[in-house]
């Protein structure tokens, strides 16, 4: 029978040792993810570093234009918070469209991060936000973060702690949910700083991803129907029984459409 | 005490709510027995493989483990029965292969059993299960219900062609000449998508062998206890029918899933001797995606011939069913019998012929869920009005008016016999409920936001109230389909009553109490309703095809008449007054003009100590069994009017409006009712908009969870508009009642995507699968661009 170790490290730097002690260890933030993989025994972990006994990564702050969230704070605490609310209402919207109410109460803005599934919503609105991500070790920009299916630039022992998004001028989130799990069969998050204008998509692909064609129009002018003529080919885009990769493709632009209109309130 | 009465028509708080809400119910994984044993079975990766060997040695040795059978273990036991035998068109029997407990040679779909583990605990069981090594040698499967006839692959050797019968109902000759001289003929070809049923509580059974009595006691999740007793006692098991008790406690939804004899229970019950322990088996979510019985699955091509006033002429059916890869109980009665016999819905095509092919694949066996049948027939009858109407430049409300049975009682050229309705008295309420004149302005303001809105009808009829035995006989049941009940009235005059319906959901034990109550007078309170145990009710068919009130419920009538008949002659003695003088109203036995009573609990008390009573001529007691056979089916019937606003761009739909209207006969508890119908429209909606099973060519399934299966949700749906007319009492059962329990899901579908079809058609769209998903929609549209 499967045996796992379970650990209740009460500080980040515990944690990332345990870690960084125990390559097959899994890092435990709200369990949406593994506990189903490993109830399908689809993940089989040496030992669980559960990271719900640190409050130092919990919580929310606005300091200025920036807005921190712990790397363990939940969706529905995000969902709720008058500092999200208030600077980024775009990031409020898309925890509070997240899943169900269960699944808001425990899961964390930096499990959904860390664990990069290609149909999450947050690694949009980081890329998109232009999210700083604090681990253990370093900043990481949004940018370099995401590496691909279920793959960041974390490494083994390394925590990621907090984000750290950019309070923009104007940003939205949209999504198509794919009809049975309400992940984003595709979400377009987008939010324009000053003059500079950032689109990423989530659901597509095999991992979440910038539209810089459609970055540059808007940053032209932003409106819906500065998307006129942008389409996106199929190619090495998500296909299965929810949605073909040419859907997808024809959402992104419709989707974008839509947020840029909403952004514009 | 002074009765309340009547309870009949008033919406009663449900009395079974208090242990369910506050989580007191129980269930069958809520049973635990002393020496309490696990099981786990092991289910084929593989869509269709031959078994080379099985190697249980290490599971065996695996720590906790009690035993581990494979089919070897059960030879001798006969395979799972099929209640209903339909006969081909030549006059052949449908090919019947064995249903093994547990895969013999082969395994013929994913999940199929093929050994059982018995362990200490459920963990132990599963970690031992995996260490059986199966050598399998994998098979091309079968899966797709259209081309299963055509394979080169057999999933049973004795139906080389996959087909287990090919049916027809109907005068082919007479529905050909009525072709021949339309005005009109529309075609309409569609698949019926598979659903699976998916119950909050997942199958369960516990099995219990008690050698002091050298009996068997089963716990399981079933909607029909008398008959799984029955099934698995004398066909299967070969064990005496009255040394198994069945036990179905609280049971946590069916929607037909739960109808059927399964190989788990019966494994269960077999092993729980041989192993000397009760064993216990519980479902996980992603066992029942594999292995309960699924629906629909119908692949139809229709053809409705019209003259030049849009008068039906005729309708000619061709079906291809799937039957999965063993006949499920009742699987064979359902796209024949359930379907083909609804038909003519609510209207008087003079001729009709369908003919339905049911063929073997390697996927799950398909069997009744919610409608069974009859959501297939009226999809595709509902379906094809509106595409006439269209085609004919008609309103679609007015042709289905021109078309209306209006005089009753109706003969279909498709063999039933509608004893009564008012079609036209739903259709009008309907289409005020819906406010269907304020649509055109509601287009309107859809069109300015770039949506498309669209209205959609459906006119459903079904067959509920199953069965007239001697009819059922005459189709292929193999069993009888009356109801059995059992009035006893406890020296106090409480009553306790026991229904071989059961209740999953229904809230029996309310509204059979309100019909009990007023029946004998008595308040609500004093009546109990007991069901679920072959121990302790007589017997009975269970519960499914919305019959519980009309055929359970007219048994308890039939049994409280009985008991208000002795009732008389002990008041009779008791007022010292001629039988012909006592009537009984309200609770009290009265002498006619005079001012001597006698209440139901004085009689009742004297029945019981009989110190002045009739000894020499009428037996103490005061106690009554009724059958009750129903003399005909009941027709429910009524018009849905669904309203959508689509996004083009997306494919993604909102319903909008919802509103059904039924008659149901005569009603017991609206708010019951109410609830029927909203459970049953959403579970209708989800077929239309989200729900759908996918096998792969391999005959994997790519819908085995939730991830990918789309149930409805709460905000998938509108606030539904409800209401039950007034109505046409069924003529030939006391209560009057036709049956809730599936129209929701029968009418629904037809009506979601006519709306869709209608807010499309302006795009090109003629038609649209189901389910209408986003992507669905965007890829109907794209097709309709070219």
């Amino acid at each position: 029978m499967t045996q796992l170790a379970y650990h209740r490290p009460v500080s980040a730097a515990e944690a990332a040792r345990l870690a960084a002690g125990d390559p097959e260890a899994k890092l435990l933030a709200g369990g949406q993810s593994i506990v189903p993989s490993l109830k399908l025994g689809l993940l089989a972990p040496s030992a669980l570093i559960d990271l719900a006994g640190i409050p130092e990564l919990r919580g929310i702050r606005l300091q200025g234009r920036t807005l921190t969230v712990g790397a363990m704070t939940t969706h529905a605490a995000v969902a709720a918070s008058p500092e999200v609310r208030s600077s980024i209402p775009a990031l409020a919207r898309l925890a509070e469209g997240i899943g169900d109410r269960q699944v808001r109460n425990r899961g964390t803005a930096g499990g959904s991060l860390a664990n990069s599934d290609p149909a999450a919503d947050y690694p949009a609105a980081a890329l998109a936000l232009g999210a700083v991500l604090r681990t253990t070790r370093r900043p990481i920009p949004a940018d370099a973060f995401f590496k691909g299916l279920f793959e960041t630039a974390l490494e083994p022992g390394e925590l990621l702690t907090a984000m750290e998004f950019p309070v923009p001028d104007r940003a939205a989130y949209v999504k198509l949910p794919q009809p049975a799990s309400r992940f984003a069969l595709v979400g377009v998050f987008l939010a324009q700083t000053g003059g500079a204008v950032r689109v990423a998509v989530t659901g597509a692909a095999p991992c979440v991803f910038r539209v810089r064609e459609m970055e540059e129009a808007l940053a032209r002018r932003f409106a819906p129907e500065s998307l006129a003529g942008i389409g996106l080919a199929a190619d090495g885009l998500s296909s299965d029984i929810h949605g073909s990769a040419a859907y997808r493709a024809h959402l992104i632009p419709v989707l974008a459409r839509q947020a840029v209109a909403q952004a514009l309130g | 005490m002074s009765a309340q009465a009547p309870y009949i028509g008033r919406s009663v708080e449900r009395k079974e709510d208090y242990r369910f809400i506050t989580g007191s119910g129980t269930y069958t994984d809520d049973i635990v027995l002393p020496h309490q044993a696990y099981a786990c079975f092991l289910r084929s990766p593989h869509a269709h493989a031959a078994i080379r060997a099985i190697d249980t040695a290490a599971a065996s040795a695996a720590p906790g483990v009690l035993a581990v059978y494979t089919a070897r273990d059960l030879a001798g036991i006969g395979g799972l029965p099929c209640g209903w035998l339909i006969h081909s068109i030549d006059g052949s029997p449908m090919k019947e292969p064995k249903h093994p407990v547990l895969a013999e040679g082969k395994v013929r779909h994913v999940g199929d059993p093929l050994a059982l583990v018995v362990a200490e605990s459920a963990r132990e069981a599963k970690a031992a299960a995996a260490l059986i090594e199966v050598d399998y040698d994998v098979l091309p499967p079968v899966v797709d219900t259209a081309s299963a006839a055509s394979s080169a692959v057999a999933v049973h050797a004795e139906a080389p062609d996959n087909v287990c019968f090919t049916w027809g109902i109907g005068d082919g000759a007479a529905v050909d000449a009525a072709f021949s001289g339309a005005a009109h003929v529309t075609r309409f070809s569609f698949a019926n998508n598979r659903l699976i049923p998916n119950a909050i509580e997942p199958r369960a059974a516990n099995a219990q062998y008690s050698p002091a009595s050298d009996s068997y006691t089963l716990y399981v999740t079933s909607q029909n206890p008398h008959v799984a007793r029955l099934l698995m006692a004398a066909f299967v098991l070969g064990i005496p029918e009255h040394k198994l008790r069945v036990v179905a406690p609280d049971v946590g939804g069916g929607f037909g899933s739960k109808i059927y004899v399964y190989p788990e229970e019966t494994a269960l019950v077999w092993a729980s001797r041989r192993v000397g322990r009760p064993i216990k088996w519980t479902a996980e979510r992603s066992e029942s995606f594999l292995s309960d019985a699924h629906g629909r699955d119908h692949v139809t091509t229709a053809e409705l011939a019209l003259d030049a006033d849009g008068k039906f002429l005729a309708l000619r059916v061709d079906t291809t069913a799937n039957m999965g890869a063993y006949l499920s109980t009742f699987a064979p009665c359902i796209p024949t019998i359930l379907h083909a016999t609804l038909l003519a819905g609510q209207y008087a095509t003079p001729h009709i012929h369908c003919k339905v092919r049911a063929v073997f694949t390697n996927t799950a066996p398909v069997d009744a869920y919610r409608g069974a049948g009859r959501p297939e027939a009226t999809y595709l009858l509902e379906r094809i009005v509106e595409l006439a109407a269209r085609e004919l430049g008609l309103d679609p409300v007015e042709l289905r008016r021109r078309n209306f049975i209006r005089a009753f009682p109706y003969a279909t050229p498709v063999g039933l016999t509608y004893d009564t309705g008012d079609y036209e008295a739903t259709l009008e309420r309907a289409l005020e409920l819906a406010d269907v004149r304020g649509f055109a302005a509601r287009r309107r303001a859809s069109e300015q936001r770039g949506l498309r809105r669209g209205i959609g009808y459906a006119c459903y009829i079904e067959a509920c109230g199953i069965a007239p035995s001697n009819i059922a006989g005459r189709l292929g049941a193999r069993a009888g389909l009356f109801e059995a009940a059992e009035l006893r009235v406890h020296p106090t005059g409480k009553v306790t009553v026991f229904t071989g319906s059961h209740s999953h959901g229904q809230g029996h034990e309310t509204t059979f109490a309100q019909v009990v109550a007023d029946r004998l007078g008595i308040a609500l309170e004093d009546v109990e309703i007991e069901h679920g145990d072959t121990g302790k009710v007589l017997f009975g068919m269970g519960t499914y095809g919305s019959r519980s009130l009309a055929v359970g419920g007219s048994a308890i009538v039939k049994a409280a008449d009985k008991i208000v008949a002795k009732g008389r002659k002990i008041a009779a003695h008791l007022l010292e007054a001629g039988e012909e003088d006592v009537q009984f109203s309200q609770g009290a036995f009265r002498v006619a003009g005079t001012d001597r009573v006698k209440t139901f609990a004085e009689v009742a008390l004297a029945a019981y100590v009989p110190h002045h009573y009739p000894l020499e001529t009428l037996e103490p007691g005061l106690n009554e069994n009724a059958f009750y056979d129903p003399a005909n089916f009941t027709f429910p019937a009524g018009t849905y009017v669904c309203e959508v606003e689509v996004d083009p761009q997306t494919g993604r739909t909102r319903i909008e409006r919802f509103t059904a209207c039924d008659d149901f006969g005569n009603v017991v508890n609206p708010m019951i009712v109410e609830g029927q119908v909203h459970g049953g429209l959403a579970q209708g909606i989800g077929q239309a908009l989200l729900e759908s099973c996918h096998y792969n060519e391999d005959g994997q399934l790519l819908t085995g969870s939730f991830v990918d299966y789309a149930m409805p949700r709460a905000d998938d749906l509108p606030d539904f508009i409800v209401e039950t007319v007034r109505g046409t009492p069924c003529t030939h059962n006391p209560l009057g009642a036709k049956g809730c329990g599936e129209a929701g899901a029968i009418g629904s579908p037809p009506a979601v995507i006519n709306a869709i079809v209608d807010a499309l058609a302006p795009l090109g769209v003629r038609d649209v699968q189901m389910p209408a998903t986003p992507y669905r929609l965007w890829q109907t549209l794209q097709a309709a661009r070219r």
